[in-house]
């Protein structure tokens, strides 16, 4: 298959962890950001074709991780409310908030639906006017021009029963949160190639120089991801801090013009709860005053609710790469994707998820690499 | 009366409803089976964790097999809800090694459904037993209120001849056996999902819906000594071998490389983020022969067939892959059905 194919190619892939292996000549700490790559990661081994010096902690990048408690359980009350579709992507169903999921919610009887995008969504608002329709818009800056889409057109037809409950969230703040949080151990990023593919990385430039960390913008292949760890490390070990594209088949500097304008016209920076690592300054995206009335949370009046997470998990740490998923004690025994403690458990990109599929062997352990 | 307990054994705080992950093929619907459904009915039996059950009449044994169909749409690329009734339950028989013969057929039908709609159903279920070389020797009719099920629901159970002596289960699988299939993989799963959640791709994917008893008679008249045959529906390959891999308390090892996935549906899983390996299939089956036979074996499927791992004994109830880049990993059984992710 082209463009997948020859990024999984074997060979090329030990060429690079060769180079890789003659290059590396102390410790590294690395971060992926996106869940994406975590498990690409762990899904081909390539952590296993690494240098033993070199660490690979996993980031934050999980829209569904990070999404917080109170908001799912918005959700969950919202899509019980009579004559309400309520919409998602997939992956955000299975996640528990403090009362089910919204797949149990499904079960009792509420009209939940997945949809692969939120202009389905509208559409289904139009198709039928008599229903409330709610999409449930997470993610990073990925989803959120397709989401401001949603709500540009829906203004623009007149769309009335349709709305969305906003939980975007970006990624450069919460790089800075990690790299200001005493004890970091991250000392270069691999940067989201999606996210940059939308945004651009002139944003990362501002806190590579700042805080003397590396970036490289890097894809989500095998073969892009051994190329971005060579690319990062090789700025290590010649002692420099720039931002670097290992993604050049989709990223430019400059990013998504047409892409940034939409998000700017529906949605405005706000500061934003992080599931398991707190409120972080600037580092969400809410609807501006002009498009408030497709505002969920102020339509159906769950504005104001507060929720606590389970003692046990410990997701945040996770997601600021202070933990592996298998240093946790509830790892694989308490804490499952049948019976999860935390997001990171669930979505198809959360770290505890992908080392339980990948890495855990018959009696329950998580195999070390 | 010995001890009797009418409390449900999976803890009501865990799932105080059914959801439709109790179906999907993975851990949650093998949590009902053996919490709650198994050891009620508990005999030697139904143990045998099989998905028909070989039963002894006077020293001559038979196959017998049931199995529910709602698959949503009725008609779909490459097979309809009547194609799938037949092959379903005619696969089941066909991987206990039994030659099938006869299938009940219940229909469900939802008041409203066109009775153009039945007949094409209808029509394909004939069509689907001479293919398979079964006849349909007795059924029944319901109908429920309109909005109380999908159009229709169809249920079909089978018995089937065995005419040798083999012992085929997960029991029987032996280290250094050949893992084989079929076919290449995926195709029914991704063929439902592009018409339900209407995806177009510029190909059309057709589901791989067939029958497969005459593939599984031909090895096993080839003089094939057959260890174990599964067919890979509900949670795909992955869920398949895991089962096997626990019944056989060995470590099953499978090659991604050699697994032949066609590049549309590749293409529509890596969008989607799915794992082909979890999808499902309604025409594939995985057999487990001893690797001296495995030439003869492959030849004796036909078409399609190859060889994509081998059986291990150096770890108990195990299932590893190794990936496109030489590295092995776990392969486990998803919890519930596989959700496309959001990003």
């Amino acid at each position: 298959m082209r463009y997948i194919d020859e990024y999984r190619d074997a060979e090329a892939v030990h060429r690079y962890a060769a180079l890789l292996t003659k290059l590396t000549t102390r410790a590294w700490t690395l971060m992926e950001i996106c869940g994406g790559q975590t498990h690409a990661i762990l899904r081909f081994g390539i952590d296993a074709l690494l240098p033993p010096q070199i660490t690979l902690l996993h980031g934050p990048g999980c829209p569904v991780c990070v999404t917080p408690l109170e908001l799912i359980d918005k959700a969950l009350e919202i899509a019980m409310q009579p004559n309400v579709i309520f919409t998602s992507f997939g992956d955000m169903l299975r996640v528990p908030g403090s009362r089910g999921d919204l797949l149990s919610c499904k079960a009792r009887g509420a009209d939940v639906r997945m949809v692969y995008s939120p202009l389905d969504a509208l559409k289904l608002a139009q198709r039928q006017p008599e229903k409330q329709v709610v999409f449930f818009a997470v993610g990073f800056e990925t989803t959120a021009p397709a989401n401001a889409m949603a709500i540009y057109q829906a203004a623009k037809l007149g769309v009335t029963n349709f709305s969305i409950l906003v939980s975007h969230v970006l990624v450069p703040p919460a790089i800075e949160a990690i790299l200001s949080a005493e004890g970091n151990r991250v000392q270069a990023f691999l940067a989201a190639g999606h996210v940059c593919a939308v945004m651009g990385y002139t944003e990362y430039e501002p806190l590579a120089a700042k805080y003397r960390v590396p970036f490289v913008v890097t894809g989500f292949e095998p073969l892009d991801i051994i190329e971005g760890v060579y690319m990062a490390v090789k700025q290590l070990e010649e002692g420099r801090a720039e931002v670097e594209n290992q993604y050049v088949r989709a990223v430019r500097r400059e990013g998504n013009a047409h892409a940034i304008a939409l998000i700017r016209e529906v949605f405005e920076v706000v500061p934003r709860k992080w599931r398991g690592i707190g409120e972080i300054p600037n580092s969400g995206l809410g609807l501006r005053a002009a498009y408030a009335a497709f505002d969920a949370e102020k339509r159906f009046g769950v504005a104001r609710y507060r929720a606590e997470e389970s003692g046990e998990c410990i997701s945040g740490l996770v997601l600021q790469g202070a933990k592996k998923p298998s240093e946790c004690p509830a790892f694989g025994t308490r804490c499952t994707p049948e019976r999860p403690l935390g997001a990171t458990m669930v979505s198809s990109e959360g770290a505890c998820a992908a080392y339980y599929r990948y890495r855990l062997d018959s009696v329950g352990q998580a195999e070390t690499t | 009366m010995s001890e009797f307990t009418f409390s449900c054994p999976i803890p009501i705080s865990d799932y105080p409803q059914v959801l439709l992950a109790h179906g999907s093929g993975g851990k949650l619907m093998h949590h009902l089976l053996e919490k709650l459904i198994l050891p009620t009915f508990a005999n030697p039996i139904s143990a045998s964790g099989h998905d028909g059950v070989t039963l002894t009449f006077d020293g001559s044994r038979l196959a017998f097999t049931t199995d529910s169909f709602v698959v949503k749409p009725l008609f779909f690329p490459g097979g309809d809800i009547g194609a799938l009734a037949v092959n379903g339950t005619v696969n089941d028989l066909a991987m206990c090694g039994a030659r099938p013969r006869y299938l009940s057929l219940s229909f469900i039908l939802e008041e409203g459904l066109p009775m153009e709609t039945l007949w094409r159903v209808v029509q394909s279920i004939r069509a689907a037993a001479e293919a398979a070389d079964v006849q349909i020797v007795t059924g029944d009719t319901k109908v429920v209120d309109r909005g109380k099920g999908d159009g229709m629901f169809i249920n079909t159970a089978g018995i089937g001849v065995i005419e040798h002596s083999l012992i085929i289960a997960p029991h029987m699988v032996r280290e250094g056996d050949a893992i084989l299939i079929n076919g290449d993989l995926g195709r029914h799963g991704m063929a439902i999902m592009a018409v339900r959640e209407g995806l177009t791709f510029e190909t059309t994917i057709e589901s791989d819906c067939a029958p497969l008893a005459a593939p599984v008679l031909r090895l096993i008249e080839a003089g094939v000594e057959v260890h174990c045959l599964r067919d890979m529906t509900r949670g795909g390959m992955a869920s398949s071998l895991v089962e096997i891999a626990k019944g056989a308390g060995l470590h099953l090892h499978i090659d991604e490389a050699r697994l032949p996935i066609r590049d549309d549906v590749r293409a529509a899983c890596e969008i989607l983020g799915l794992d082909p390996l979890y999808v499902a299939n309604e025409g594939r089956f995985v057999a487990f022969v001893p690797q001296a036979q495995a030439e003869k074996a492959l030849a004796a499927i036909g078409e399609g067939a190859v060889q994509v791992g081998v059986v291990r004994a150096d770890a108990k109830g195990k299932v590893t892959a190794q990936s496109g880049i030489g590295v092995s990993r776990v392969v486990d059984m998803l919890s519930g059905e596989q959700l496309p992710r959001i990003c």
